[in-house]
Parts: structure tokens; C-alpha cells; sequence
């Protein structure tokens, strides 16, 4: 129970981690996937801020009468890391647009059916 | 402003790009391009120069010195993989122009050349850093340009393949992130040479066999390591002709640095070859890799996937010659980069032309091409011999220098598999060769060769497959002298 509770943060992201790509790898709705990949980066994201935890830390803001302040560094790769995601999903779902214009559908495996048929 | 070079080999295309779309012009930006790669190949061939003299470079970026700033740092392998993306950029882009017009639609045009020159920008970045968060970074602006290139495929089975790559890309970078996190964790550090100091005292953790982990699955991801290839095969067969020609020739390529890098200078090869049995695993998986893509490549009907399942092979001995973890293993490894990038490029280029002048890239479309095209048809038999590895072509030399590896390692069952598995490469490229020469057509029309701006650059490429299979002190020395740096002897 204390392994549980003190490591309460890496829990979690494991669990964020395993459930976005769960509905990243289950075939199925296109939206779908792209919702697992975000919960999939956001588990990372999570994992980063908790390596950055001192603590005791305050946020780190330049102010009197602070000595320790937690790790800013892995914050900042993570606002990169962030907006690379935003990026990424909003690529993502301008495909799936795409997809639904030419083939009429977000469902994989019609999509996949649909390929079949023209390959023969 | 030669001290600026390794900056300026980064930033010149990325701030080529969002010019193309401001002037919103098909002429200009191609023009752009080509003037933005050509200016890249120098700068490169200057740091190479460079490289040659004083071994190694250090940059650090807005003057933060490493191991706080980001550091451009250039060695041998590194500045060698500049010159080939670079190198390659430079004779795609003087070949587009044609092939684009006919490919994509002429208001996208504009597009499409910035999507190529952020891709660029990515490949020289992921190559130059010597970061390794800054790699990431790179990754994905490289990745997320050329999804959107792949989905400018005509077909519409272009953008489910790009979406396929999307995802799974996109898992490969998060991955290389999470064991980049750890590694952070753990040392404090992200500058790549500072952690190859740092690493050592922690090698016994558990937390850096997961961090060497996520980073390896994350790059085998990228560079498309059987059973992890899934997305290539179909981004390469309907991409544009001249992204496949450029995706196949670089990007996978530079993934590949990316693990010689990791493998090599950041966890160290005792870590990676001696401590854990990477080497069997990425031996075992590259066989594998070769034989079933090899096998596979001879059952397709469309050339450009035959071409792709034929690049999964082809970086099955790229990655076997890594896990032989010999001088002449990695530099085997290090000049089929070269060697492949410029077949395989001249044979996808090659494919362009084909689906320029009859508008298709199956085999049964292909009969009776020998005659009716003799230019394109004789440089897809250069390209095809030098995939099998014939004397007097560039991919004899690979095939050598691997063999060789393996008989030091005294694997030598290995050599002789390799030898087998070239038969595999001559089956399925007579095939071409069969429908192009041996094969009448029953079309009486009458099809023109490919227009010359395209003949001229994909020549070059052809021209080298040969030149560097007879003359390979360029090639195989720098490759070799890269190893030894790696090695360390």
C-alpha cells in the first residue's frame, strides 16, 4: 500500500499510459485512436512534471525566502512536448477528415475492407 | 561565418519553408528548394572539410555553452549522413519539378515544397544535434512534414497510409521521449556527450535498461525494423513518386544514425553489446527481416511496393551489419547507408518517370518499357543489380564489408545466408527486368521517354551506383574511418 501511495503520480501515468494505447491499438473508430494517442502523450507528459518534483519545492519562481523550488527544466521540455501534440492531433484528425471524404467512413475496418476491394 | 556553418546548415530550410508560403508560387518555391538544398550540400561538404581537420565540432547555440545550451556537435558519421541527405535533397529537388505538376494538384504545389523543406530541415537536425531532447524535437517536425507529403498521394489510399504512419510514428517518438525522460531522471543531463559520462556509474539500474528500451523500440519504430514496419509499405507505394524517392533514400537513413548514435556514443557498446544480448536480438530480427521482406517483394504486382518491401530488407543488413559490433560489421552498416540511399533513390526516381510518361507502376503495365523507354529501363537495371549486390555496383561493396564482418565474428553460417539472400534480391528484380526487356508490349501507342530535367538528376544517381562500387576510397573510407571513431581503435 505505501509502494502504492507514495509513488501515487507513476501510477497513474502508467495507468494513462496503458489505456491510451489500448484504444490506440484496438481497431475501430479512427476519432478513437486519435483520443488514445493523446491520452498516451498525456501519460508522458505526467511522467516528465513527476521527475521534476523536489520535494518540499516550491514552483519555480524567482521570489525571497525560497531555497528549494522544484526542477524546472523537465516543465519546459514539456510545453514542447505539448504543443508538438497539439500539432500531431490536429494532423491527425485533418486526415481523418480526409479519410471520410474519399472513403465515407472513420471505421478501420471498413476502411481496410474498402482497400480490399480494390485491390482485387 | 564559417564558425556559424553548423547552425546555418539547420536554420537556412527552415526558414526556406515558411517563405514558400508566403509567396505562395509553385516556380519560386521549387526554385527555392532546389537553391536551399544545393546551398545545404556545400555547407555540408564544408563541414565535412572541417570534420577531416580537427575531428570533432562543437557549436553551442546562442552561446549557451554545453552541457547547458544545446549543442551542435559534428563528427565523422555524423557530417557523412549531412552530406547524403543533403546530397540526395539537392538531386530530388532539381528532379521534382515535372513529377510534382504531374502528381499533385498545381494550387498545392507551393504546399508541398515547404512540407519538403521542414522534412529537411528535421533530417539535418535529428543528424547535427548532439541533444537529446533536441533530437526529438527534430523527429517530430521531420515526421509530421512528411505525413502530410504522403497524404498528398493521389490515390486515397495516400492519406489511410499517412494516418497509418501518423499513429504509429507518433508512438515510436513518444517512446524515444519516455527513455529520453528516464535518462534525464536518472543523470541529470541531456546533452549526449555529458551522458555518455554520466551513464557509466548508473548502468546497473533498472531504470536505464527501460530507458535503453523505450529509446531502441522507439527508433526501430522509425526506421521500419521487421515486425515493426507495418507503415512503410503502403506510405511508400502511394506517396508522391519524388517523397518516396527522398522518405527511402534519408529519412529511414537518419533513424538509423540515430541508433548508432544511441547505441554507440550515449549508452556505449559495452552497455549495449556486451552487458545485454542486443546483438543476437537485432541480429536475429534483421534475418528475419531480410528473408521475409525479400520473399514478399517477389509476389508484388506493384513496383513502388516491391521497391519498399525491398528497403525493408535492405535495412535488415544495414541493422545486421550494427549488431555485428565489428570495425568491418559497422562499416558495412555505414556505407550501405550511402550505397542504398543512392540506388534505391535512383530506382524510385526511376519509378517516377515510369508513372510520368503511362501513368502506372504495375509489372503488367511495364512490358515491352525496354525499347519504348531505354533510358529509365537501363537505369532501373543499374539500380536493381547494385540491390543484389553485383561487382562493379555500390551494393557489392556493403554486401563485402558485412561478409567480412561476419566471418571475423566467425559467424560465417551468416555469410552464407547472406549470399543465399542476394538470390532472393535477383529473383525479384528479373522480374522487372523480364517484363521490361523479354516482354512485348500489346500497346501499339506510342510513349515518349521521360523529359530530361528528370533523365539528368536520376543519371547522377545511377552514375554513382557504379562509381562508388569501383572507386570507394570517398564512400567505404569515410564509412570505415567513421567506425573506427565509433569503435574507438
Amino acid at each position: 500500500m505505501d509502494l502504492i501511495l507514495s509513488h501515487i503520480n507513476y501510477w497513474v501515468a502508467i495507468a494513462l499510459m496503458m489505456i491510451g494505447f489500448y484504444a490506440l491499438i484496438a481497431r475501430g473508430n479512427l476519432i478513437k485512436t486519435i483520443i488514445g494517442l493523446n491520452i498516451f502523450q498525456a501519460s508522458v507528459f505526467l511522467l516528465y512534471i513527476t521527475f521534476g518534483k523536489v520535494s518540499g519545492g516550491t514552483a519555480p519562481i524567482l521570489q525571497k525566502n525560497t531555497e528549494l523550488y522544484s526542477n524546472p527544466l523537465p516543465h519546459v521540455l514539456i510545453l514542447t512536448a505539448i504543443v508538438v501534440g497539439v500539432a500531431t492531433t490536429s494532423l491527425g484528425l485533418a486526415l481523418v477528415v480526409k479519410i471520410y471524404e474519399s472513403y465515407g467512413t472513420i471505421e478501420e475496418d471498413e476502411i481496410a475492407k474498402l482497400d480490399a476491394q480494390e485491390e482485387n | 561565418m564559417l564558425s556559424q556553418l553548423p547552425a546555418l546548415q539547420v536554420v537556412i530550410p527552415l526558414i526556406a519553408a515558411p517563405l514558400c508560403v508566403i509567396l505562395r508560387n509553385k516556380e519560386i518555391s521549387c526554385l527555392v528548394s532546389q537553391a536551399v538544398s544545393i546551398v545545404s550540400f556545400l555547407i555540408s561538404l564544408i563541414l565535412l572539410q572541417q570534420v577531416l581537420n580537427q575531428n570533432v565540432i562543437s557549436y553551442a547555440l546562442g552561446g549557451w555553452l554545453a552541457p547547458i545550451g544545446i549543442e551542435y556537435r559534428l563528427d565523422i558519421l555524423n557530417t557523412f549522413i549531412l552530406v547524403i541527405v543533403s546530397g540526395i535533397s539537392s538531386i530530388v529537388t532539381i528532379y521534382s519539378k515535372k513529377s510534382i505538376e504531374h502528381e499533385i494538384d498545381s494550387e498545392k504545389i507551393y504546399l508541398f515544397y515547404t512540407g519538403y523543406l521542414l522534412m529537411f530541415s528535421g533530417l539535418l537536425g535529428m543528424s547535427i544535434t548532439g541533444d537529446a531532447f533536441n533530437v526529438f524535437v527534430f523527429i517530430e517536425i521531420s515526421s509530421l512534414s512528411s505525413y502530410a507529403m504522403i497524404a498528398m498521394g493521389k490515390d486515397r489510399r495516400a492519406v489511410s497510409a499517412s494516418f497509418t504512419y501518423l499513429v504509429m510514428g507518433t508512438v515510436g517518438a513518444t517512446f524515444f521521449l519516455i527513455g529520453v525522460g528516464l535518462m534525464y531522471a536518472m543523470t541529470g543531463t541531456l546533452n549526449m556527450a555529458d551522458l555518455a559520462e554520466r551513464l557509466p556509474k548508473v548502468y546497473e539500474t533498472k531504470a536505464i535498461l527501460v530507458s535503453f528500451a523505450f529509446i531502441s523500440i522507439g527508433i526501430l519504430l522509425k526506421l521500419a525494423l521487421f515486425p515493426l514496419h507495418l507503415w512503410l509499405p503502403n506510405a511508400y507505394t502511394y506517396a508522391p513518386s519524388v517523397v518516396s524517392a527522398f522518405l527511402s533514400a534519408t529519412a529511414t537513413k537518419v533513424a538509423i544514425y540515430l541508433l548508432i548514435r544511441f547505441g554507440y556514443t550515449v549508452f556505449g557498446s559495452d552497455f549495449v553489446f556486451i552487458k545485454y544480448p542486443t546483438a543476437e536480438i537485432l541480429a536475429s530480427l534483421a534475418i528475419v527481416a531480410i528473408i521475409v521482406c525479400s520473399l514478399v517483394a517477389i509476389f508484388q504486382t506493384n513496383i513502388k511496393r516491391l521497391l519498399a518491401f525491398s528497403s525493408l530488407a535492405q535495412v535488415g543488413y544495414i541493422i545486421l551489419g550494427i549488431s555485428l559490433n565489428n570495425l568491418n560489421g559497422l562499416t558495412a552498416a555505414i556505407v550501405h547507408i550511402f550505397n542504398h540511399a543512392i540506388s534505391k533513390g535512383a530506382l524510385f526516381l526511376a519509378m517516377g518517370c515510369i508513372a510520368l510518361v503511362i501513368g502506372s507502376v504495375k509489372i503488367k503495365d511495364m512490358e515491352g518499357l525496354g525499347k519504348k523507354m531505354p533510358f529509365t529501363a537501363f537505369a532501373i537495371v543499374i539500380g536493381g543489380l547494385s540491390l543484389i549486390g553485383v561487382p562493379l555496383t555500390a551494393g557489392f561493396i556493403s554486401k563485402w564489408y558485412i561478409i567480412l564482418g561476419a566471418l571475423d565474428k566467425g559467424w560465417w553460417v551468416l555469410a552464407i545466408l547472406l549470399l543465399l539472400t542476394s538470390l532472393l534480391a535477383l529473383v525479384y528484380v528479373w522480374r522487372i527486368i523480364e517484363a521490361m526487356y523479354f516482354r512485348s508490349s500489346e500497346n501499339v501507342y506510342k510513349i515518349n521517354e521521360a523529359p530530361i530535367s528528370m533523365l539528368i538528376p536520376m543519371y547522377v544517381l545511377v552514375i554513382m551506383t557504379i562509381y562508388f562500387g569501383i572507386e570507394t576510397s570517398f564512400s567505404a573510407g569515410l564509412a570505415s574511418e567513421a567506425a573506427k571513431f565509433l569503435i574507438g581503435t
